[in-house]
């Protein structure tokens, strides 16, 4: 809880519920009839309305990206390190607009909405999302909140993949495109994580086909797995060994991994928990579980895994951005290996290619993935630059 | 636009690159002689810089940059895909600098290359009177500390065109004040400072 919301911070916020009649048809060829976004802006629209920057959220996010809801709020949004007064994405310069994408389970259209063909809730039946259905329901937005062309979409992540989808799908309606931590398209790596993450859910007892919900259950203890795996392949080996255990040995003595006793205490000599990172998992994985619909996992991680620009162009990934006229920045991180310096690389060469304005860095950090998220100062300084940069070529009203 | 005093070579250099035209700076700093070509002849910039601090300075001004290393060459490049490839006072601080001049002319249809000439009389003065590597206000590093690793002369220079086929189209040798007298030209090697050079793989560039 907030005892004072802090100066830099966007304060409280209300979500907004925003209904859409216009069917929408989704890459798989289904259409949703009419749906719902789950929206939070945070700062001014210029008379310009020049101003305005979209979020994209990734695998776990929704649109409560700043800020807190009530002063009972543990924790502010997902990216609060990012997104407020003073902070990269300045609200005291740019009209930030979030939101929950399609399938989500934070308010807008997903498995946990009622189905207007059935009455009933959608559940296992809602359709497969992509990220290209996402940027066309974003596009929708755009239209109703009367912003003809972004200064700015950015995502890291899954999010960073929308940010790229949307130089590529309206290439007249952004300025820059800014996608952090982000990949061309999934390793077969990636894939295999994710497919373990459905497993656990699957076959999880309490799945019952993704039914759940009718049998007043959820289930918990899949997702809470699915949760883990995904948590591991977040951090970095560096950032585990940080976070847990004490220094048992002297640096350098050679034994006792590194130095560090990672027991909780006595061993067991059990199937209990015995060391720091497993207890850490466990509340981590029952934590989300709470909070978190397992259904949405699954389409959050379909969406990750059918994610490939290229398969409309041969192949050819910089032949998707021929058309695209925005600035591009990606930003990676040296531990990230999730989505690795090298992806990120692989999408300059394309870019490159494609004959587009593009701007890279890679950043030191030892936080693995999760840098995207985290104050890690290099990061801070040069995101905050360039939106800075952003802002002063905008056109402004007289 | 900062009124700004230029490095030398690039006052220079400016001169030879064409309105509009797509140039890429190898170790481009701060960003400022991109700036200044977007700026007086609209070109298409992209810098390269490893230093944290530079690329800053680049994103500020909205100069496009690249963290890359460019001894680790230029193969994110396709061929012929730039008119200017600019390597400015980096030469010598390169781990194979004939290889990356190769990929410069691979990259660009044109290259300019400007390096500080060791086989200036200073240099050679210094190094015969006191017997130890020259340290002065331009080269103000230690043997063992310095970044400059592969130091050359106008003659050096000149024979590693000769070898490798490259087309000079124009090199010029000054002073640190750029002044390029009748006895610098007469004497390069020996009177000049830094080289300015001009070169090109295609050779019908410069018929």
């Amino acid at each position: 809880m907030p005892e004072k919301i802090p100066s830099d911070s966007v304060g409280l916020v209300k979500p907004e519920l925003h209904h859409f009649d216009e069917p929408l048809t989704l890459r798989s060829g289904k259409v949703l009839p009419a749906f719902d976004l789950m929206v939070e802006t945070y700062g001014k629209l210029n008379q310009a309305k020049s101003n305005a920057i979209l979020i994209c959220h990734a695998l776990s996010g929704d649109h409560h990206a700043a800020g807190y809801h009530s002063m009972d709020d543990k924790k502010p949004g997902w990216w609060d390190e990012c997104i407020g007064p003073g902070k990269p994405i300045d609200t005291d310069l740019f009209y930030v607009v979030s939101l929950n994408n399609l399938g989500g389970c934070g308010g807008s259209t997903g498995p946990l909405s009622v189905n207007p063909d059935t009455g009933k809730y959608y559940g296992p039946d809602f359709p497969i999302v992509t990220v290209r259905d996402w940027v066309n329901s974003q596009a929708r937005l755009s239209d109703r909140l009367g912003i003809e062309k972004w200064a700015a979409v950015i995502g890291g992540s899954l999010g960073g993949m929308q940010t790229l989808r949307w130089a590529i799908s309206y290439p007249q309606r952004l300025g820059h495109a800014i996608a952090i931590a982000a990949a061309p398209k999934l390793s077969a790596q990636n894939i295999a994580f994710n497919e373990v993450a459905r497993q656990s859910i699957t076959s999880d007892p309490n799945f019952h086909e993704g039914r759940y919900r009718d049998y007043d259950t959820s289930p918990g203890k899949g997702l809470a797995l699915a949760r883990m795996v995904g948590h591991i392949t977040y951090l970095s080996e560096n950032a585990l060994r940080n976070k847990f255990g004490k220094d048992s040995a002297q640096p350098g003595s050679g034994n006792s991994n590194f130095g560090r006793d990672l027991r909780t205490g006595d061993l067991s000599f059990g199937f209990n928990i015995d060391f720091e990172v497993e207890s850490y998992l466990h509340y981590q994985g029952e934590r989300f579980s709470e909070n978190f619909d397992a259904n949405t996992y699954l389409l959050m991680t379909k969406a990750l895994d059918y994610f490939d620009p290229s398969v409309d162009y041969e192949g050819d990934l910089s032949k998707a951005f021929v058309n695209s006229a925005c600035k591009f920045f990606l930003m990676s991180f040296s531990t990230d290996w999730r989505f690795p310096p090298a992806r990120s690389k692989e999408l300059v060469e394309n870019l490159l290619r494609a004959g587009r304005r593009v701007n890279y860095i890679e950043i030191e950090a030892d936080q693995g993935h999760d840098a995207f998220l985290l104050p890690v100062p290099r990061y801070i300084e040069a995101f905050s630059i360039y939106l800075q940069r952003v802002h002063e070529e905008l056109p402004h009203e007289t | 636009m900062k009124s700004c005093r230029m490095r030398p070579d690039l006052e220079i250099i400016q001169h030879w690159i064409k309105p509009g035209s797509k140039v890429l700076d190898l170790g481009c700093g701060d960003g400022n002689l991109l700036q200044y070509l977007k700026q007086t002849r609209e070109v298409s910039d992209i810098g390269l810089e490893i230093d944290a601090a530079n690329i800053n300075q680049c994103l500020a001004k909205g100069v496009n940059v690249l963290e890359q290393d460019i001894d680790n060459g230029l193969s994110n490049f396709q061929s012929n895909s730039f008119d200017t490839v600019l390597l400015t006072q980096t030469l010598q601080a390169l781990s194979n600098p004939d290889l990356l001049i190769d990929e410069m002319l691979r990259v660009g249809k044109n290259c300019i290359v400007t390096f500080p000439n060791f086989g200036n009389w200073k240099s050679r003065l210094y190094l015969l009177r006191r017997g130890r590597m020259p340290v002065s206000r331009f080269m103000p590093y230690q043997w063992y500390d310095t970044p400059n690793i592969h130091f050359c002369t106008v003659k050096d220079f000149d024979t590693l065109c000769a070898e490798k086929n490259i087309r000079i189209l124009t090199r010029t040798v000054v002073d640190n004040d750029h002044q390029g007298s009748w006895l610098i030209k007469t004497w390069p090697n020996l009177l000049g400072e830094i080289a300015i050079y001009h070169i090109t793989r295609d050779h019908e560039l410069s018929e």
